[in-house]
């Protein structure tokens, strides 16, 4: 089979990805571009006896050497040289869209517009003459809708041809106008001279437009004195001519190009297009409106997670109970019993603990994939824009911290929407301060053991509030000293309200998903397994158990195990905050994933053998601590050491290991000092 | 005898009107970006909210924009 590699381009919000997924279904591998955070996606499909390779080049707004972004996707298609490169557009946008196609033209690689959203764009009334355009534009164009799959054998038949004929001479080129032209042919023919394996690589044209734009990338590329000389000469000599930079003047020229070619080939027959989109936006965004309807949206999206999620979570916890229970049974007798506790004990409780959450997290995740998908999310931003300001951070952080509250793996993956790194810094230290889905497990016990009705709400909605507002706080003191700096001016595009599709969401919610499931099936496996063995040897000599109660033995046993020796070790320092060593072993067991804290608190209150007369853990813990003492290991939990999977997140995304210790011994340092006032101060009353 | 417009920021602009952009008084990189995404000399910008505090939503080449304030400062219309 013949192979043909595509690079897929287009601006964000065009529904780049939705083609991609269209043509390349589930055949797709997401990775890293070498050095950087950037996701490198590839997917592959057949199409008439070729095997076809379609490489998701990252959505920009232009290929200058400004961000990684752009850098990386224009890297990809001059230097890996694809056979042809799909420009994906906004139909409905076409003149602001192309603006990207023009840099690609002028990269002399051969081209496909696919002009997706054509649904829209016929609902709004424009009419495309596509030979003409086409004619005008070089290159093939495929109307596409791609979040409804319609137009991709179209698309794979173009790609087909057109990888066929190979490359061919332009006729219309991008042109500048007179002066600047003369100008290009100066630097043109200078670097055709001077700078020869450049010229083989990029050719000479494409070479003199990004010197006179003062491209930062070729630049550094240049090496001969005489080219930048010239190239210095031009841009003065055209300063005093159109009183701005050639960069400037180049891009209007481009958007001049681009206007001409569409007044001739497309027609606009209705006027009004973006009337119901302001209406929605004018209540939405309102500065007495928009808050509050946004906290109402918040508010239904947790209310609904919570509520829905109980069913699912029920179920799934009486399965996990009824298959432990089940392995229990009928185990072979006297065989292996450290296995049996292995399995039920170790994995299923360890395990299972984490899954049981997968039915809230998905819903969560759901909600916010609609959200996103209608484009309500850029609006909220707008609205969220303005406290977020007065933290230092940018109202496309909350994003990512609305995430956090499901999980805080995908969360910080979510900070990449973030330009400004100061920001982005900020931001990821204080994603795990929003309460994740994992600790909620540790409320879930402690909460009903604790408190009775009507305060469990309340202090359900305590402890979240407080991880937000430390959020806030820690958030403000980062962006004054360890993270000081402007925010980036603020730009973002509000894409039009969309009616999400099933598909669309689902897709959605399930990468992010699958993040946690991922992080269930190996880390905390792993974990959990461990955190067993370490709970369970060494096991004390059998007679020293002999004289012994069950009770008693199961504390003993517990206690001459590593985990117990961990905890008593801790215990003088752990004190202070109300703990005990019991509690202290827990933790030290939620370490790699916080959903171990409950299972491991089971473990230290029933090691060993299930007991039908043992008294649930509920009742134990009442028995054991004061309502204080709960509350206090609950905020302890919120606020310290986030789980060894967010950890290497963070390393991940910020590319250090400084940080993401400094995040680790942060978090809990301020958890220690905070649990240790309230607890203190508490017992007081 | 024809009315010349002043040629002021866009931040001044009040919500619902029509401007041309004259040039943008920022960095080459800021002054790229923005050319990106459609903001050009002789561009119409068409304020869709200018309230304050908070920031700014333009709609330029058929793509509704939201700007910060510093930057609305910046770009210069008529």
């Amino acid at each position: 089979m013949k192979q043909i590699t595509v690079a897929l381009a287009g601006n964000p919000n065009c529904g780049k990805s939705s083609i991609f997924n269209m043509l390349t279904g589930a055949r797709q591998h997401v990775g890293n571009y070498p050095g950087v955070t950037v996701e490198k996606k590839e997917g592959y499909c057949t199409h008439k006896d070729y095997a076809i390779t379609i490489v998701d080049l990252p959505g920009t707004y232009s290929l200058t050497a400004y961000s990684t972004e752009e850098l990386i996707a224009r890297r990809f298609i001059l230097e890996e040289s694809p056979d042809l490169v799909v420009d994906v557009v906004d139909a409905s946008n076409i003149e602001r869209n192309l603006y990207l196609g023009t840099q690609i033209i002028e990269m002399n690689v051969p081209l496909i517009f696919a002009f997706n959203m054509s649904d829209v764009a016929k609902r709004r009334g424009l009419e495309f003459d596509l030979e003409q355009l086409s004619r005008l534009l070089e290159a093939r164009i495929v109307p596409t809708v791609g979040n409804k799959g319609q137009g991709g054998p179209a698309l794979l038949d173009a790609i087909v041809q057109t990888a066929t004929e190979g490359r061919k001479a332009r006729t219309h080129k991008v042109t500048y106008g007179s002066e600047i032209e003369e100008e290009l042919a100066k630097i043109g023919q200078c670097v055709r001279d001077r700078e020869k394996p450049l010229t083989e690589k990029y050719g000479a044209r494409w070479l003199a437009v990004k010197l006179l734009e003062q491209d930062r990338d070729v630049i550094e590329k240049t090496q001969a004195p005489e080219v930048l000389q010239v190239v210095n000469r031009s841009i003065e000599h055209l300063r005093t001519i159109f009183h701005d930079e050639a960069e400037i003047v180049m891009a209007d020229r481009r958007y001049g190009l681009i206007s001409g070619a569409c007044q001739e080939t497309i027609r606009s027959s209705v006027e009004l297009r973006h009337d119901t989109s302001d209406t929605i936006d004018a209540v939405v965004t309102n500065r007495i409106l928009g808050l509050p309807i946004f906290l109402a949206l918040m508010y239904a999206v947790f209310f609904l997670t919570f509520t829905l999620g109980k069913y699912p979570m029920g179920w799934l916890e009486t399965l996990f109970g009824w298959t432990g229970a089940a392995i229990a049974q009928h185990w072979p007798a006297d065989s292996a019993l450290w296995l049996r506790s292995l399995v039920v004990d170790g994995i299923i409780g360890g395990v299972g603990g984490v899954l049981v959450f997968l039915p809230n997290i998905l819903i969560l995740f759901m909600a916010i994939a609609l959200l996103e998908d209608s484009g309500y999310m850029a609006r909220a931003a707008f609205v969220m824009d303005r406290i977020m300001h007065k933290i230092g951070l940018h109202g496309k952080s909350f994003i990512p911290m609305l995430i956090g509250f499901g999980c805080s793996v995908p969360a910080i993956m979510g900070t990449r929407i973030l330009e400004n790194r100061r920001s982005r810094l900020t931001t990821i230290m204080v994603i795990p301060l929003m309460s994740c889905g994992a600790r909620l497990t540790i409320y879930s016990l402690f909460i009903p053991a604790f408190f009775a009705q009507p305060w469990r709400g309340p202090v359900l909605w305590i402890i979240y509030l407080t991880g937000i507002v430390l959020g806030i706080v820690a958030a403000k003191v980062l962006r004054l000293t360890l993270f000081k700096g402007e925010t980036t001016p603020f730009v973002m595009e509000l894409p039009p309200y969309r009616m999400p599709t099933a598909k669309g969401i689902f897709i959605h919610t399930w990468q992010r998903g699958w993040m946690y499931l991922r992080k269930a099936g190996t880390i905390i496996l792993a974990a959990s397994v461990i955190l067993w063995a370490l709970a369970n040897f060494p096991k004390p000599a059998p007679d020293t158990l002999a004289s012994l109660s069950a009770e008693q033995a199961k504390q003993t046993s517990l206690a001459h195990s590593v985990v117990g020796r961990l905890g008593r070790a801790i215990e003088p320092a752990i004190k202070p905050l109300g703990f005990d060593w019991k509690i202290g072993t827990a933790l030290i067991g939620a370490l790699p994933a916080k959903e171990l804290f409950v299972s491991q608190m089971g473990i230290v209150y029933a090691v060993g053998e299930p007991d039908e007369s043992t008294s649930t853990l509920s009742e134990r813990l009442r028995a054991a601590y004061t309502p204080l003492t709960g509350f206090c290991v609950m905020l302890f939990c919120l606020i310290s050491a986030p789980c060894i999977a967010t950890i290497a997140m963070t390393r991940q995304e910020t590319q250090s290991w400084a940080w993401a210790l400094f995040q680790f011994f942060g978090l809990t340092a301020l958890a220690y000092v905070i649990t240790l006032l309230v607890y203190q101060i508490g017992n007081l009353f | 005898m024809k009315v010349e417009e002043q040629i002021r920021p866009l931040s001044s602009v009040k919500t619902g009107k029509k401007v041309l952009l004259v040039r943008v008084n920022a960095g080459r990189g800021l002054n790229s970006r923005l050319a990106s995404m459609g903001l050009v000399a002789n561009t119409e910008i068409r304020v869709v909210s200018n309230s304050h505090p908070g920031p700014f939503v333009i709609i330029v080449k058929d793509t509704r924009v939201m700007l910060g304030r510093g930057m609305a400062h910046k770009i210069m219309v008529k």
